[in-house]
């Protein structure tokens, strides 16, 4: 079982030295923080050079609107070949929530920028059908964001 | 032969029974449940209509796909907002006598999920007939929904008119008919609106079986 | 499609043209052969589907919301919901994520009987799934042979948690309850009535020439398509890709058991099959191996302040009484920090990325839900298809849509 560390993070720093902007190894898993420009580039350096083919899951997360930079993109990544895990983490601002696409590195992150579109507002460039998966396609708002209530707002009517 | 031979000999040629009796025998007798299931209660009337706990013995021999050839409805899981206009849609389709149950928590009050997604009871949509809680019921629950459901159609009325269901979609149509969810501001301001303007709405829609002219 | 016809009448005038117009038709959301509210929007040339579009969001239940407002002790209530046929999987994901950044020992036991019940979970899992894919394509009487041995595993998961498809059995720390008096020698007459069970499967459905013309060389995905798309579990496996989470990042012991991974090369509908059959079997080994582990021994993990005392403690001592009502009312504080705990459900990889703040609430919980994933690839595997091999195909990605929706 082949497990990143810092000798990965090495690799991609020597490649290219902005896209690893920080990197955290806690509780046996690595995340590698980087620039939301470089995000494309360096997801398929990983897929292409360091054998991560498969995108376990990519989620979203709201730090909480006092903060900033307010979400952030978690890009979970697998390797079918040395079984090695790794997390990469983009973090954006709340009035820019844009960030490249990596649909055209993994198929599947398709429905997963979808969803986490849906449930965030971020909004991922490049997408090629970006529109809501799991609310109603009527829905006001972005529902997981910390200061959307858990009740919601309207009544229920059906029009 | 046998029994019936000796017991059908004793009786008259023409036999003179109440209509109500006849009709609603027939109609308790092949209730056929329309496939609604939705969730993990779905499951347990996957179970439910296996062959441990059979409940064909009960009269309810196939579960219909469509909607029209369906009696009730067995609405088994949590309907979330995409969903409801959907449920409306399946009740309106099917053709009267209709009945519903409402089976499990979720459907009938909105179960564990009290959020912005979830309506909190089926009965906000459609007027249910039997309530059956459990998360998720014992298939047994789900047998003796079925028999309180017969229990409760041997005591209509074929007197009762049903023509008022035209007005009970409409109404289930218009916006803010329908009771909001609790804890919202949207509440407070509503029941100031309602205190004003007097008007007296019920929470739920009631089975027209309740409403029924006829004792 | 144009039909050739001979001998008109001179008086008719009989049209002789192919369908010009493709039509459109919505699969669903009620629909008998969908394994719950999806709908599918076909575009259709005659049957042959043209263009398939999952549309999802019809059991919607923002149950990762939900996480968020709830204690980390309350919150494995709600994973029962989300894969509702295989609860026991989901709450151990939901758990270990939460052991993990506690950075807890769990002992022997419990995970020997955590291990135990997640196989038997696989199988009833899989039971399901074959039992409703076999009714989808018309095989009804498996429906019901699957649904009675079903029973038998629902009652042994009854005996131990008290509930049959909710069972809430695995607890921050350990286990809820020690097994039942009696479990043993429930489960090896369970164990001594599957091979019989399985044999029966295959001579009804394996050896069936109707079912092998109904499902080889349908819903075809290749190796690289099925890694580009996410597949996992049963899917991934059935295109030749050999890659278990219980091999690959092995969690509660499962280095320690001895089974084989079931990998088919045919990448169609009847690969997949014959790897949850396979599947089926090899967790039956598992079981066996786990009973037979089985020795007394605790099963919560040595730490008071999160994992609940034994009654007879909490009644008698001070501190176990106290430790009960903080964690019952308050609930414990979990260490900052993010984990991403995947296990092998019965339909793939499930994960579940955990975060928190320091708090006795999660900051964030997400589920990724392998149904979510493998249905992505839907469309890939049925846009030429006829619209009766796309039940075929539902039926062999295994999907429940608690899990895709949550």
């Amino acid at each position: 079982m082949g497990e990143p560390g810092p000798a990965l993070v090495e690799r991609i720093k020597a490649k290219n030295e902005t896209w690893v902007e920080d990197y955290k190894n806690a509780l046996d898993e690595l995340t590698i923080v980087t620039p939301r420009d470089a995000i494309s580039e360096l997801c398929a350096f990983l897929k292409s050079d360091c054998g991560y083919d498969l995108l376990a899951d990519l989620c979203g997360a709201d730090r909480g609107p006092e903060e900033d930079p307010r979400f952030e993109v978690n890009y979970h990544l697998f390797s079918t070949q040395h079984f090695g895990r790794l997390r990469v983490k983009v973090l954006l601002n709340e009035d820019d929530p844009h960030v490249r696409s990596v649909e055209n590195v993994w198929r599947t992150a398709n429905w997963h920028e979808r969803e986490t579109f849906d449930l965030f507002g971020v909004i991922f460039d490049g997408h090629s059908d970006l529109r809501r998966i799991l609310l109603p396609s009527d829905f006001d708002g972005h529902a997981l964001r910390k200061d959307y209530p858990l009740r919601g707002y309207e009544p229920y009517s059906m029009n | 032969m046998g029994l019936e031979n000796t017991l059908f000999e004793s009786l008259p040629d023409v036999v003179t029974v109440k209509l109500d009796a006849v009709v609603n025998w027939a109609r308790k007798s092949s209730l056929w449940p329309a496939t609604f299931g939705l969730a993990c209660c779905a499951i347990e009337m996957m179970n439910t209509v296996s062959s441990r706990n059979d409940l064909s013995r009960f009269g309810a021999e196939t579960f219909r796909a469509s909607p029209r050839q369906a009696d009730v409805m067995i609405v088994s899981g949590r309907v979330s907002r995409k969903m409801a206009p959907v449920l409306r849609r399946i009740y309106d389709q099917m053709p009267e006598p209709k009945w519903v149950i409402s089976m499990g928590a979720c459907a009938t009050s909105g179960g564990v999920f009290d959020n912005y997604a979830i309506v909190q009871g089926v009965d906000k949509i459609v007027p249910v007939d039997i309530y059956v809680p459990g998360c998720p019921p014992r298939p047994e629950m789900l047998v003796h929904a079925i028999t309180m459901l017969q229990d409760k159609i041997m005591k209509e009325s074929v007197k009762d008119r049903r023509d008022t269901f035209e007005a009970e979609s409409r109404e289930s149509i218009v916006p803010g008919t329908l009771p909001v969810t609790e804890g919202t501001a949207l509440e407070r301001e509503t029941e100031i609106e309602l205190a004003q303007n007097q008007t007296s709405r019920p929470y739920t829609i009631p089975s027209r079986h309740e409403r029924r002219r006829s004792s | 499609m144009s039909t050739a016809v001979n001998n008109i009448p001179g008086k008719f005038e009989i049209l002789d043209q192919s369908l010009e117009s493709q039509m459109t038709l919505s699969m669903g959301p009620q629909h008998p052969s969908t394994h719950g509210v999806l709908r599918l929007d076909l575009r259709l040339d005659g049957e042959l589907v043209v263009k398939a579009i999952p549309d999802i969001g019809y059991l919607h239940t923002g149950m990762e919301k939900l996480f968020e407002y709830k204690k980390y002790q309350q919150g494995i209530v709600i994973t029962d919901r989300m894969d509702y046929l295989n609860p026991l999987g989901n709450n151990l994901a939901y758990v270990m994520a939460a052991e993990k950044l506690l950075q807890l020992e769990i002992p022997e036991r419990a995970q020997v009987i955590r291990v135990l019940f997640c196989e038997l979970q696989r199988i009833a899992s899989h039971l399901v799934w074959l039992g409703t894919h076999c009714l989808d394509i018309g095989a009804m009487s498996v429906f019901f042979f699957c649904f009675r041995h079903r029973e038998k595993i629902l009652n042994l998961i009854e005996a131990a948690s008290g509930g049959r498809m909710t069972p809430s059995y695995f607890r921050i720390g350990g286990l809820m309850m020690d097994l039942p008096a009696g479990f043993d020698r429930r489960c090896k007459q369970f164990l001594d009535d599957f091979p019989e069970a399985l044999n029966t499967f295959d001579t009804l459905v394996t050896g069936n020439t109707i079912w092998q013309s109904r499902t080889m060389n349908i819903g075809v995905i290749s190796r690289e398509d099925a890694i580009d798309w996410g597949l996992t579990g049963p899917c991934l496996r059935g295109s030749g890709v050999e890659v278990d989470i219980r091999r690959a990042n092995p969690y509660t012991g499962y280095e320690t058991y001895d089974f084989e991974i079931p990998t088919e090369n045919g990448c169609d509908v009847w690969a997949r099959f014959k790897v949850r059959m396979r599947e089926m079997t090899e967790s039956y080994k598992i079981v066996r191996q786990a009973l037979d582990r089985l020795k007394p021994g605790p099963i919560k993990a040595d730490a008071p302040k999160v994992v609940l005392p034994d009654r007879d403690d909490m009644r008698k001592h001070m501190d176990a009484l106290i430790h009960h009502f903080l964690i019952v009312a308050e609930g414990f504080n979990i260490p900052e920090g993010e984990v991403y705990m995947p296990i092998e459900g019965s339909k793939g990889e499930l994960g579940v990325y955990m975060k928190s703040n320091g708090g006795p609430k999660p900051d964030r919980v997400h589920f990724r839900g392998p149904s979510f994933v493998n249905l992505q690839s839907l469309p890939v595997m049925s846009e030429g298809e006829m619209i009766a091999d796309v039940v075929a195909i539902i039926g062999s990605l295994d999907i429940v849509l608690g899990e895709i929706d949550r």
